[in-house]
C-alpha cells in the first residue's frame, strides 16, 4: 500500500466514525423545544452577568443634570463626557495609580510564579530526601494559619514593610493551592526519562528546571501567571491594611476609598478656581462609575482568552496528587 | 561486591539512598519559597502567641521587645471574646452564611453544567460560559460599585422601578431584612459561572461511552444524569464540598464588608461576620490586639477542626475521596 493509499483509509475511516459519532448524539439530544428553553435560560444568565457593567458605563457617560432628575438611567436623557474630562484633568493621580497597579501586578506575578513553580518542580521530583518534609511545609498553611491579626502583626510590625510597595506584593506571592497545582503538573506531564537523560548529562537540577522543565511546561505558567495577575490587579485588601501613604495607592485603593470620601480625587483645580469651588464642580456620581469603568474594561478585554488557561488549571488542581 | 549489593539496593529503594548532589540542587531551588512560607506562614502561625499576652507597647521599645515582656495571661482574651455580646451574633451568621453559600454554590452549578452540555450549539455553549464568568473576574471594590447602582436610595435602579410603579423607595442600606438575600444573591451572582465552569470540566471528562451504553438499554436524560453524570463527577463535588467546609469560620470579607459599604450600624446585625468584625476592630482599636488576635486564632483552629472532621468522615464513607 503507498502512502497516498493509506492516509486514504484512514480519512474514510475517520469519516465513518464521524458519522456514527454524530449519528448517535442526534439520538441522544434533547428535544429542540427544551433545548429552546435552555438556551433562554443561559442567554437570561449571561444578562444578568453582563448587564452590571453595561448600567455603570451609562452612568459614567450621563450628565449630572441628567442624574439629578431622573436618576440612574439605563438610558441617560443626556450624554456627558464631563467624568472622563474630569478624570483627564486629574491624570496625574490617575495614572499614578495606574502606575502602582501595574508594577505591583508584574512584579508580583514575576516573583509568584518563580516561587511556585520552582516550589512545585521540588516536590514533584520523587527521589529527593526531603520532599515529605517539604510537602508538609506547603500542606500546613492550606488548613491552618495565623489569621489577620497575626498576619498584621508580622507584616507591619516585625518586618515593617506598611506604606513600601511590597507589602502589596510579597504576601500574595505564593499559595498552597498553586504550588499544588504545579506539583500535580509537573509529575503527571514531565517524564523522568527526560531529566535523567540531562542529569547524565551533567546538567544541574537549576540548568535543567529552566532550560528543560520551563520551556515545555507553558500551561502551566500561564495559569499560575493569570492566577496571580488577577489576583494583584484586583486586590484592594492589602491597601486598605497597610497603605497610608497617597504615593502607594493603587487604582482599587482609589475606587475603594472614593467611595468612602468622594472629594478624595479632586486634588488639581483648574485655573481660576478654589479648591473647594472645584471639588463642587466634580461630577461626582459619573466619577465615581468612571473610575470603575477604567478597572473593569482591561479585564473584560482580556479574559475571554484567557479563561481556557484558568479552567485548564482548575482541573489539574483538582486532581488528587 | 558489598559495593556492588549496596547500589542495586538503592535502586530499587531510592528512598534509602545517601544525600545526593541532587537532593543539595534541589534543596537550593525550594529554599526562596521555603523562606517564603517560613516568614508569611509560619511566622505568623507563631505571632498568635500574642494571643496569650497582654499586650502593651512598651514606651520606647520595639514591637517584639514588648511583646516578650507583656505578661501572660492564659486564656484571657479568648474569655473576653467568647464571652462577649457580639460572639453568638457572628458565629450565627458566618456560620449561617456560609452553609447557604454552599448548598447554593453546589446545587446551581452542578445542575447548570449538566443541562449547558446539553446544548445543541457549542459555540452558544462556549459564549453563555464566558459571559457567566466574567463576574468571577471583579474584585468586590468593583462589585460594591454595581451595587452601589442598583441600590441607591435616590438614584438607583431598584428605587426607580419601585417608585415607577407606585411603590414606596427603600432606604436599602438601612433596611437589614433584604441583606441576607442580597449577599446571597451577590455571592451566586460572582461565583456562579466559575463552579459552574469547574463542574462542567469534570463532566466533559466523563468516558462517552457510559452514555451510549446508557442509550441502547434506553436511559432517558434524567436517568443518565442521575446514574451516571452525578456519580462520576462525585469526586469532584466532595473536594469542593471539603474546601468549603473548612472555610466555614471565615467569610468572603469582600462581599460582606465591602457590598454593604463598610458594615453600616444598621446592618450590624446581617452583615457581621468574623472577619469584618476583626478588621474593623483591627481599623479603629476598638478590642486589644490580643483580643482580636484571639478571635483570629479561635476562627483558625475551628477550621482546622472542621475540615479534618471532615476529611475523616469522608474517607470512612469513601476512602477514595478523602484529600488528605
Amino acid at each position: 500500500m503507498t502512502v497516498s493509499e493509506k492516509r486514504k483509509l484512514r480519512k474514510e475511516q475517520k469519516a465513518i466514525e464521524l458519522a456514527e459519532a454524530r449519528a448517535t448524539a442526534k439520538l441522544d439530544r434533547i428535544k429542540p423545544a427544551t433545548n429552546a428553553t435552555f438556551n433562554a435560560l443561559f442567554a437570561l444568565l449571561s444578562f444578568v452577568c453582563l448587564f452590571p457593567v453595561f448600567y455603570v458605563i451609562m452612568i459614567s457617560v450621563s450628565s449630572e443634570e441628567s442624574i439629578r432628575t431622573h436618576g440612574y438611567a439605563l438610558w441617560p436623557e443626556t450624554f456627558s463626557s464631563a467624568a472622563y474630562q474630569f478624570l483627564w484633568n486629574e491624570r496625574g493621580t490617575i495614572s499614578h495609580a495606574l502606575l502602582i497597579s501595574v508594577i505591583v501586578t508584574v512584579v508580583g506575578t514575576v516573583i509568584g510564579v518563580l516561587l511556585t513553580t520552582s516550589m512545585g518542580y521540588v516536590l514533584s521530583r520523587p527521589q529527593y530526601r526531603l520532599r515529605g518534609f517539604f510537602n508538609w511545609v506547603v500542606f500546613i498553611p492550606m488548613i491552618f494559619n495565623g489569621g489577620m491579626v497575626a498576619n498584621y502583626v508580622v507584616v507591619a510590625n516585625m518586618l515593617h514593610l506598611n506604606d513600601t510597595i511590597w507589602c502589596l506584593i510579597l504576601p500574595l506571592a505564593v499559595s498552597s493551592f498553586n504550588v499544588i497545582i504545579c506539583k500535580t503538573f509537573f509529575r503527571t506531564t514531565i517524564p523522568d526519562s527526560i531529566i535523567e537523560s540531562a542529569k547524565i548529562d551533567g546538567a544541574t537540577q537549576l540548568t535543567i528546571f529552566s532550560r528543560i522543565v520551563v520551556p515545555i511546561s507553558k500551561p502551566v505558567f500561564a495559569t499560575i501567571g493569570l492566577f496571580l495577575t488577577f489576583g494583584y490587579w484586583n486586590d484592594w485588601f492589602q491597601s486598605s491594611l497597610y497603605i497610608s501613604k497617597n504615593n502607594l495607592v493603587s487604582l482599587q485603593a482609589l475606587l475603594n476609598n472614593m467611595m468612602k470620601n468622594l472629594d478624595y480625587i479632586a486634588n488639581n483645580p483648574s485655573a481660576g478656581l478654589s479648591l473647594q469651588q472645584y471639588r463642587n464642580s466634580m461630577p461626582s456620581e459619573s466619577v465615581r462609575m468612571a473610575i470603575a469603568v477604567i478597572i473593569v474594561i482591561p479585564i473584560a478585554c482580556a479574559y475571554p482568552f484567557f479563561q481556557k488557561y484558568f479552567i485548564s488549571g482548575l482541573t489539574i488542581g483538582a486532581v488528587k496528587g | 561486591m558489598k559495593k556492588e549489593k549496596t547500589a542495586a539496593s538503592a535502586q530499587v529503594r531510592p528512598k534509602r539512598a545517601r544525600w545526593t548532589r541532587d537532593d543539595t540542587e534541589l534543596t537550593l531551588l525550594g529554599l526562596p519559597a521555603t523562606i517564603w512560607f517560613a516568614v508569611f506562614c509560619y511566622l505568623p502561625m507563631f505571632g498568635l502567641i500574642i494571643s496569650f499576652k497582654d499586650f502593651r507597647l512598651a514606651p520606647g521599645k520595639g514591637f517584639l521587645a514588648s511583646l516578650f515582656q507583656s505578661d501572660w495571661c492564659g486564656f484571657q482574651n479568648f474569655n473576653f471574646f467568647l464571652s462577649s455580646n457580639t460572639f453568638g451574633m457572628l458565629l450565627r451568621n458566618t456560620l449561617l452564611y456560609n452553609l447557604v453559600f454552599i448548598v447554593i454554590n453546589l446545587v446551581i452549578p452542578v445542575t447548570l453544567a449538566i443541562i449547558i452540555n446539553q446544548l445543541y450549539s457549542k459555540f452558544a455553549s462556549k459564549c453563555y460560559q464566558t459571559m457567566m464568568f466574567f463576574p468571577y473576574f471583579m474584585s468586590w471594590v468593583v462589585v460594591s460599585y454595581f451595587v452601589y447602582a442598583f441600590l441607591n436610595p435616590d438614584k438607583g435602579l431598584a428605587n426607580n422601578i419601585i417608585t415607577a410603579l407606585g411603590g414606596e423607595k427603600v432606604m436599602w442600606y438601612s433596611a437589614p431584612a433584604y441583606w441576607p438575600f442580597i449577599l446571597a444573591f451577590m455571592s451566586t451572582w460572582k461565583s456562579l459561572g466559575y463552579n459552574m465552569v469547574v463542574y462542567l470540566a469534570s463532566i466533559t471528562g466523563i468516558d462517552g461511552t457510559l452514555y451510549e451504553a446508557a442509550l441502547l438499554d434506553g436511559a432517558t436524560k434524567w436517568q443518565q444524569a442521575k446514574y451516571i453524570t452525578i456519580p462520576s463527577i462525585k469526586p469532584m463535588i466532595i473536594i469542593m464540598f471539603i474546601l468549603n467546609i473548612g472555610k466555614i469560620f471565615y467569610s468572603d470579607f469582600g462581599l460582606f464588608y465591602q457590598v454593604t459599604q463598610g458594615v453600616p450600624n444598621s446592618l450590624y446585625n446581617v452583615a457581621s461576620t468574623f472577619d469584618t468584625f476583626i478588621f474593623q476592630n483591627l481599623r479603629t482599636n476598638g478590642m486589644s490586639i490580643g483580643q482580636i488576635a484571639a478571635a483570629g486564632l479561635f476562627q483558625a483552629v475551628c477550621c482546622c477542626a472542621t475540615i479534618l472532621l471532615a476529611n475523616f468522615i469522608v474517607s470512612k464513607l469513601d476512602s477514595d475521596s478523602a484529600i488528605i
